[in-house]
C-alpha cells in the first residue's frame, strides 16, 4: 500500500491531522450507516429517493476543506455527502434532510443532491452535472468585487469536465482572475462511461491549460497532497492571482448510485484501487509515522460510530416535512404568486 | 408645474439602471456587449463610463457561463442585471435560469436567495425565425420566476427599478421594436412608434417604482375587454381607437408584469364587460393567452357572454421577410376582427 506524502513542512499540527482522520472516517460511517438504511426490508425500502454514495473519495473533501476558511465557499454535486461533511455541515442535520424531516439542512425540500448550508459556504450540490460550475465562478466575482478575500473551491467529476458549463466556467474564471479553485474527482466513471470513451484527451488537466489556468494531476487519495496543493491554490487565489485546476485521481468504491452494481467496472481495477484506500493509507501512514497513536484512531472511530447513531436517532424522531411545506418555501424563490 | 418630458424605451431603461447603480452598489450588469458597446439595443449606453468595468462587465459568448455566475453572484451578496441580448438566447441558458435561480432559494429550505434581473428583447423581428421568438410563456412556467414585460418608457423605467429591488429572479423582456434606440453609427429608422403614440411617454425626474404585479387599464370600455402586454398592447389600442368609430367600446388592459398575474384587475373587468380576448405575440400553442384564457374561463365563467378568444402568433417559426409576416403575427386587425366576431355571435345583448 503506498504511503501518503506528509510533510512536515506543511505546517499541519498534531491536532489537524487528527481532525482530518475524524472527518474521513465520518464521511465513509455516514456513507456506509446510510447504504445499509437503503437496504429493502420486507420489499420496502426505508427513505426515499437514492444516494450517491463516495465512498473511497474521502480524502478529496477533506483535504481540501481543511485548507479552506470558515467564510469561504464550496460548489458540490450530486456525490456531495462528503463535501459537506468536511465542511462541518452537523451529522444530524444532513440525516434529517435524507428522512425527510423538518430539522433536515434544508427542511426536507432538497434532499440527498441538493443539501446547502448557507452558514457554512455551502452554496449547494448541485446535481445538474457542471451546474456548479458557473456558480462557483460567480461567488469568485463577488468575492473579488466584495474584496473580502473569500475563495470558492468548485468541486465537480470527470464527467463534468465535458459539459459546457465546465468549459464556460474556467473561460471566464480564467479571464477575469477568480479567485476559484477548480477540484476535479477525476474517478473515471461518469455512471458507466468510462472516461477513455468520454474524451481524447490524457488528462483533465491539461484542458485547463487550454484556458491558461495553472493545472495540476494528483493523488486523491492522498489526503496530505490535496491538502498541500488545495492550500497552494488558496494562497494564489487570495493574492489575486487568480484560479487553478487540480485532478484528483480517486475511485469510488461503489456504484453510481445506491442500487447501480457498477458491473461496467472490471474487477481488478476496483481491487487495485481498494488497495489506495485514503482511509488505511492514513491509518498505515499514522502507524508508521507514531506521530498519532492506533488508540486515538481507534477513540475516532468509536466517537464517530456514536455520533452517526445519535444522528439516525435525531432523524428518526424529527417531524417529518408535510404536503403544505412547500407552500411555505416557495415564497423564498418568488414572494408570492 | 413639472416640464414633460419624454423619453424612449431604451433611454428610460438606461435611467432606472443609473439610478439602481448609484443607489445600491451591489448592482452590476453583466452581458455581451452591454459596457464598451452600450448594449445590443443602446439601453446601457455610457454606464461603463459612469461606473467603470467591475460594475458593468463585458463577457464572451457565454450563456450558460454567465448567466451561472449571475446566480452564484446573487446568493454571495450583489445584485446582479444579466442581459442577454435576443430573447431567444435564453435557449441557450436555460439551465441556470430555470433550475438554478428559480429553485436554489426553494431547495435550500430558504437558506439563499437569488436578486437577479435578466433583461432580454423580445418580439417579432426583420432578421428571422432565431432572432425574432416571443418566449414569456416558457418562463411563467416556472415556479420562481417573475415575469415582467412593459409597454411604455414610464412603466419601462419603474418597473426595471422594482424588478432590481426585488430579493427573487425576475424575468424582464423588452419588446424589440419598442426600444427606441439611439442610432449607432448611422439613422435608425423608428418608424413604429409614429404610430403608435402610447409607448414613448412622459417619464418624471424624480424617484418613481412602478409595482410588479399589477396591470393598468388603459382604456375603459364596456363591451369588450382586451387584455395584452407590450407591442401588442399598444395594437389592441389601435383596434380600440378604429372600433370605436364604429359605437363598440373597449376595455384594454396592459398586463405590464405576467408573473405575479393581475387576474383581479382581468376579472373586474370581465364582470362588467362579459367578453374577453386575449392577445399574445407568442404562438398560439402554450402562449401567455392561453394561461390567461384558462384562468378567465375557471373564475368568470358565469359572466362570460361569449367564449374567450385568444389572439396570438401563428405555431410557426418566424419567416424573414416582413411581408411573409402577415399572417404569422397578430395586429390592430386581426384584434379587431376577433373583437367584432365576440360581439356578432347573435342573440347576446
Amino acid at each position: 500500500m503506498e504511503t501518503l506524502s506528509w510533510d512536515k513542512k506543511d505546517g499541519l499540527s498534531k491536532e489537524s491531522m487528527l481532525s482530518m482522520y475524524r472527518r474521513m472516517v465520518e464521511i465513509r460511517f455516514f456513507e456506509e450507516r446510510l447504504y445499509d438504511l437503503f437496504r429493502p426490508r420486507g420489499g420496502r425500502v426505508a427513505l426515499p429517493g437514492t444516494m450517491h454514495q463516495c465512498n473511497g473519495q474521502e480524502a478529496v473533501a477533506v483535504g481540501a476543506c481543511e485548507a479552506l476558511a470558515p467564510d469561504d465557499y464550496i460548489t458540490s454535486t450530486h456525490r456531495g455527502h462528503g463535501h459537506c461533511i468536511a465542511r462541518g455541515v452537523p451529522l444530524r442535520a444532513m440525516m434529517a434532510e435524507l428522512f425527510a424531516r423538518r430539522t433536515g439542512i434544508c427542511h426536507g425540500m432538497g434532499g440527498s443532491m441538493h443539501m446547502a448550508d448557507a452558514s457554512r459556504g455551502v452554496l449547494g450540490t448541485f446535481s445538474i452535472v457542471g451546474a456548479g460550475i458557473p456558480i462557483a465562478v460567480g461567488a469568485g466575482l463577488s468575492s473579488k468585487f466584495r474584496k473580502s478575500g473569500q475563495v470558492t473551491a468548485c468541486f465537480f467529476g470527470d464527467g463534468a469536465a465535458n459539459t459546457g458549463a465546465f468549459h464556460e466556467g474556467l473561460n471566464l474564471a480564467a479571464i477575469w482572475d477568480l479567485p476559484v479553485i477548480f477540484v476535479c474527482e477525476n474517478n473515471l466513471y461518469a455512471v458507466s462511461t468510462h472516461i477513455n470513451t468520454a474524451m481524447r484527451a490524457a488528462t483533465i488537466a491539461e484542458r485547463s491549460a487550454a484556458y491558461g489556468i495553472p493545472a495540476y494531476t494528483l493523488d486523491g487519495n492522498d489526503v496530505f497532497a490535496v491538502y498541500r496543493e488545495v492550500s497552494k491554490a488558496v494562497v494564489r487565489a487570495r493574492k489575486g492571482e487568480g484560479p487553478t485546476f487540480l485532478e484528483c485521481l480517486t475511485y469510488r468504491h461503489l456504484g453510481h448510485a445506491r442500487f447501480d452494481p457498477a458491473t461496467y467496472r472490471p474487477k481488478q481495477e476496483k481491487e487495485a484501487w481498494l488497495q489506495r484506500d485514503p482511509i488505511l493509507r492514513f491509518e498505515q501512514w499514522a502507524e508508521q509515522q507514531g506521530m498519532l497513536a492506533a488508540g486515538e484512531l481507534e477513540t475516532v472511530r468509536e466517537q464517530t460510530h456514536r455520533e452517526i447513531e445519535d444522528a439516525v436517532a435525531y432523524a428518526e424522531s424529527s417531524p417529518p416535512a408535510d404536503e403544505n411545506d412547500p407552500f411555505t418555501y416557495l415564497s423564498y424563490c418568488c414572494s408570492g404568486k | 408645474m413639472e416640464i414633460e418630458r419624454k423619453l424612449m424605451i431604451a433611454e428610460a431603461l438606461r435611467e432606472a439602471l443609473e439610478e439602481e447603480m448609484e443607489r445600491d452598489e451591489r448592482v452590476i450588469l453583466i452581458g455581451e456587449d452591454v459596457g464598451r458597446f452600450g448594449g445590443g439595443f443602446q439601453v446601457t449606453h455610457g454606464l461603463l463610463d459612469k461606473f467603470g468595468p467591475q460594475r458593468v462587465i463585458d463577457t464572451p459568448i457565454s450563456e450558460t457561463g454567465f448567466v451561472g455566475a449571475a446566480v452564484g453572484a446573487a446568493m454571495t451578496g450583489l445584485r446582479p442585471v444579466v442581459d442577454v441580448m435576443y430573447s431567444d438566447f435564453l435557449t441557450c441558458c436555460m439551465e441556470p435560469i430555470a433550475i438554478e435561480a428559480a429553485k436554489i432559494g426553494f431547495m435550500s429550505g430558504g437558506q439563499f436567495s437569488v436578486p437577479m434581473v435578466i433583461r432580454s428583447a423580445t418580439g417579432a423581428s426583420h432578421h428571422g425565425a432565431t432572432h425574432g421568438q416571443s418566449l414569456e410563456a416558457w418562463f411563467m412556467h416556472v415556479p420562481g420566476l417573475k415575469v415582467v414585460a412593459p409597454s411604455t418608457s414610464y412603466d419601462a423605467k419603474g418597473l426595471l427599478k422594482s424588478a432590481i429591488r426585488d430579493d427573487h429572479p425576475v424575468m424582464f423582456f423588452e419588446h424589440k421594436q419598442l426600444y427606441g434606440s439611439r442610432p449607432v453609427g448611422g439613422k435608425n429608422p423608428i418608424s413604429l412608434l409614429d404610430e403608435l403614440p402610447g409607448v414613448v411617454v412622459h417619464v418624471p425626474e424624480g424617484e418613481y417604482l412602478v409595482p410588479l404585479g399589477k396591470a393598468a387599464v388603459r382604456a375603459e370600455g364596456r363591451d369588450v375587454t382586451v387584455v395584452s402586454y407590450t407591442l401588442m398592447a399598444h395594437r389592441a389600442m389601435q383596434a380600440a381607437e378604429s372600433l370605436a368609430a364604429e359605437g363598440i367600446s373597449v376595455e384594454v388592459i396592459d398586463l405590464r408584469t405576467l408573473v405575479p398575474l393581475d387576474i383581479e384587475t382581468i376579472l373586474k373587468s370581465v364582470e362588467k364587460t362579459g367578453r374577453l380576448v386575449v392577445v399574445s405575440e407568442d404562438c398560439l400553442t402554450g402562449s401567455v393567452a392561453s394561461e390567461i384564457s384558462a384562468c378567465v374561463a375557471e373564475k368568470a365563467f358565469d359572466v362570460l357572454r361569449a367564449p374567450i378568444l385568444r389572439v396570438c402568433g401563428a405555431d410557426t417559426p418566424l419567416p424573414f421577410a416582413p411581408a411573409t409576416q402577415g399572417r404569422i403575427i397578430p395586429n390592430q386587425h386581426s384584434i379587431a376582427a376577433a373583437i367584432r366576431s365576440l360581439l356578432n355571435r347573435g342573440g347576446q345583448a
